[in-house]
C-alpha cells in the first residue's frame, strides 16, 4: 500500500467522511455567476469546487477550425495553482489536455451543434478546489453553463465518479478513496435517455463490479440532474418573479 | 396508439430536456424539438401554448440572424466595394455598395467613407443569408440609414420583444415621455438620440425593462420612472 493510505476505508459502517456507501457529497449548483460570460455555473461537490464559463456561439478563431455544418466545441479544463494541498504548476499539462478532450466528448452529444454552423462554442472550466471527481464536477457544471447560455441542447449531462475502495463499491469518491482505493470510474450520462457519454476506469475491477458501478452511477446522475434543473429554473424564475 | 398528454402549463419555465408533451397531436415550435412521439425543450425558455402548437420562447441566447430582420450594425471594415458590419451575432455581415444607396457611385472617384466610415453605426435590413452563413444587408430603403450621433446600448436579443411591447406600446411610451429618438435592432442593439440627460434616462429604463422583463405592470413602472425624474 502507498504511503499515507488510511488503514480502513469503512469504520463502523460509515466512510471516512461519515457518509454511507451510496451517499453523495452535498451538492450546490448556481447558474449565471459570471456576468461577462454568455453562460456560467458554479458547482460545489463536497470540497471540490468548479467555476465554468461558456462563451459563444461566436466567430471561430483560427478561421480554419470552422466547420460548414456544425459548431466547433472547444473545452478547456484547468486546475488553479491553489486547488490542491501542494501548489501545482499553473498552465496546461498532460492531464488537463486529456480531461479537456474527455469533457468535450462527454458534452458534445448533448448539444445541437448542427444548429450553429461555422461558429465556435468555448467552455472554460476552472477547478478552484480539488478533492476528487473534478472532471465529473466540471462536466456537470459545464452543462448547466451551456443551458444558461441559451444553447440548444438535447439534454443536460450529469456526471459522477464511482469506484471501489477497501473492497466495497462506493458512490462519489473523495480524496483518500480516490488516491488509495482500488479503482475509480467517472461516468457521465444524459439522464433522459440514459445514454453514456463518458466512461473511464482507473484501477482493477471485475466485469460484474463495473456493471454494478455503472448502475449505481446512473442512479446518482439522475439525482444530480434534478439539482441541475433546479439551479437553472431558480435563476430564470427569480427573474420572472422578481416583482410580481 | 400512444397516449396524448401535455405536461406543462402556459408561461411555465422549462430547461433543456424537459418533457413537454406526448403524442403526435401536438406540434413543437420555437426552441422545442420532437423525438419519437415526445416533445422536449431545447433551451431554457418560457412556454406558450396556442392550440396544438407548443412553443418554447428562449430566455437566453445569442442573436441568430433571420431574413427580414432589422438590425443595427457597427462598421468594422471597408472593402473595395462595400463594408463589413458587426451585427452582434456569430456571423459577419456584408453591406455592398449596390445595396447601400440608390445613388450612383463612381468607385474611381469616391471615397467610400463618405457613406459609412469605420466605427459608425447603420440601421439595416437583413436581405439574405447565404448557404455558408454570409449575411447580406441593405440600407437602400427608407428607414434604413446611417445613425448619426446618439447613444448605443446593448441588451439581450431575447428581451427585444419586451422592449418593443405589444404592438409597439412600450417603445412608443418611451419615445413619447422622453422625447428621444429610439431605434431597436432585432440583434439587441438600441440607438437613442435626444438630450444627454434624457438619453441616459432612457438607457436606464431599457436596462430595467431587460432586467424585469417578466414582471407585471412594467409599462406603468417605467412610465413613472421617466415621468418622475422629469423635474
Amino acid at each position: 500500500m502507498k504511503a499515507g493510505a488510511p488503514d480502513k476505508f469503512i469504520v463502523k459502517g460509515k466512510r471516512l467522511d461519515g457518509r454511507k456507501i451510496d451517499e453523495l457529497r452535498p451538492i450546490k449548483i448556481k447558474a449565471g455567476v459570471i456576468k461577462s460570460a454568455d453562460g456560467s455555473a458554479y458547482l460545489e461537490m463536497g470540497e471540490t469546487t468548479v467555476l465554468v464559463a461558456v462563451r459563444g456561439p461566436r466567430e471561430v478563431i483560427p478561421r480554419h477550425l470552422a466547420m460548414p455544418d456544425k459548431a466547433y466545441l472547444n473545452c478547456v479544463y484547468d486546475m488553479m495553482s491553489f486547488a490542491t494541498p501542494e501548489r501545482n504548476r499553473p498552465g496546461p499539462s498532460r492531464r488537463s489536455t486529456e480531461i479537456s478532450k474527455v469533457m468535450k466528448d462527454a458534452l458534445s452529444p448533448a448539444i445541437f451543434l448542427e444548429k450553429y454552423p461555422k461558429t465556435k462554442i468555448d467552455i472554460y472550466a476552472e477547478i478552484t478546489n480539488a478533492n476528487a471527481g473534478t472532471r465529473c464536477a466540471a462536466i456537470t457544471a459545464a452543462s448547466v453553463a451551456l443551458a444558461d447560455a441559451g444553447i440548444e441542447m438535447k439534454d443536460i449531462v450529469a456526471s459522477i465518479g464511482v469506484g471501489k475502495a477497501g473492497g466495497k463499491l462506493m458512490l462519489d469518491l473523495f480524496e483518500p478513496e480516490d488516491n488509495f482505493g482500488e479503482a475509480d470510474v467517472p461516468i457521465a450520462i444524459m439522464p433522459r435517455t440514459e445514454e453514456i457519454t463518458l466512461l473511464q476506469m482507473d484501477g482493477d475491477l471485475s466485469k460484474d463490479e463495473l456493471k454494478k458501478l455503472i448502475a449505481i452511477g446512473k442512479k446518482a446522475c439522475k439525482e444530480i440532474y434534478k439539482k441541475q434543473k433546479q439551479a437553472l429554473k431558480k435563476k430564470f424564475e427569480t427573474e420572472k418573479e422578481a416583482k410580481k | 396508439m400512444a397516449k396524448e398528454k401535455i405536461h406543462i402549463k402556459n408561461r411555465d419555465i422549462v430547461v433543456p430536456g424537459d418533457l413537454l408533451a406526448e403524442g403526435m397531436a401536438y406540434l413543437p415550435s420555437g426552441k422545442a424539438f420532437r423525438e419519437d412521439n415526445k416533445i422536449y425543450a431545447a433551451t431554457v425558455g418560457l412556454i406558450s401554448i396556442k392550440g396544438r402548437v407548443i412553443k418554447v420562447i428562449p430566455l437566453a441566447g445569442k442573436y441568430m440572424p433571420k431574413k427580414g430582420d432589422v438590425v443595427i450594425g457597427r462598421v468594422t471594415n471597408m472593402g473595395y466595394s462595400g463594408w463589413h458590419l458587426d451585427v452582434n451575432s456569430p456571423y459577419n455581415a456584408d453591406l455592398n455598395i449596390g445595396e447601400a444607396t440608390r445613388e450612383y457611385i463612381d468607385l474611381a472617384k469616391t471615397d467610400l467613407s463618405k457613406y459609412f466610415d469605420i466605427g459608425e453605426y447603420a440601421l439595416a435590413e437583413v436581405i439574405n443569408i447565404s448557404e455558408n452563413k454570409y449575411i447580406k444587408l441593405s440600407t437602400k430603403k427608407r428607414p434604413y440609414r446611417k445613425l448619426k450621433g446618439g447613444n448605443i446600448i446593448e441588451v439581450s436579443p431575447t428581451k427585444i420583444p419586451r422592449i418593443i411591447g405589444k404592438a409597439g406600446s412600450m417603445i412608443k411610451m418611451l419615445k413619447d415621455s422622453s422625447g428621444c429618438d429610439i431605434i431597436v435592432g432585432q440583434n439587441g442593439i438600441v440607438w437613442i438620440k435626444g438630450t444627454p440627460e434624457k438619453e441616459a434616462l432612457v438607457a436606464q429604463a431599457i436596462h430595467r425593462i431587460e432586467k424585469e422583463s417578466h414582471t407585471k405592470g412594467l409599462t406603468y413602472n417605467i412610465k413613472k420612472m421617466l415621468g418622475g425624474k422629469k423635474k
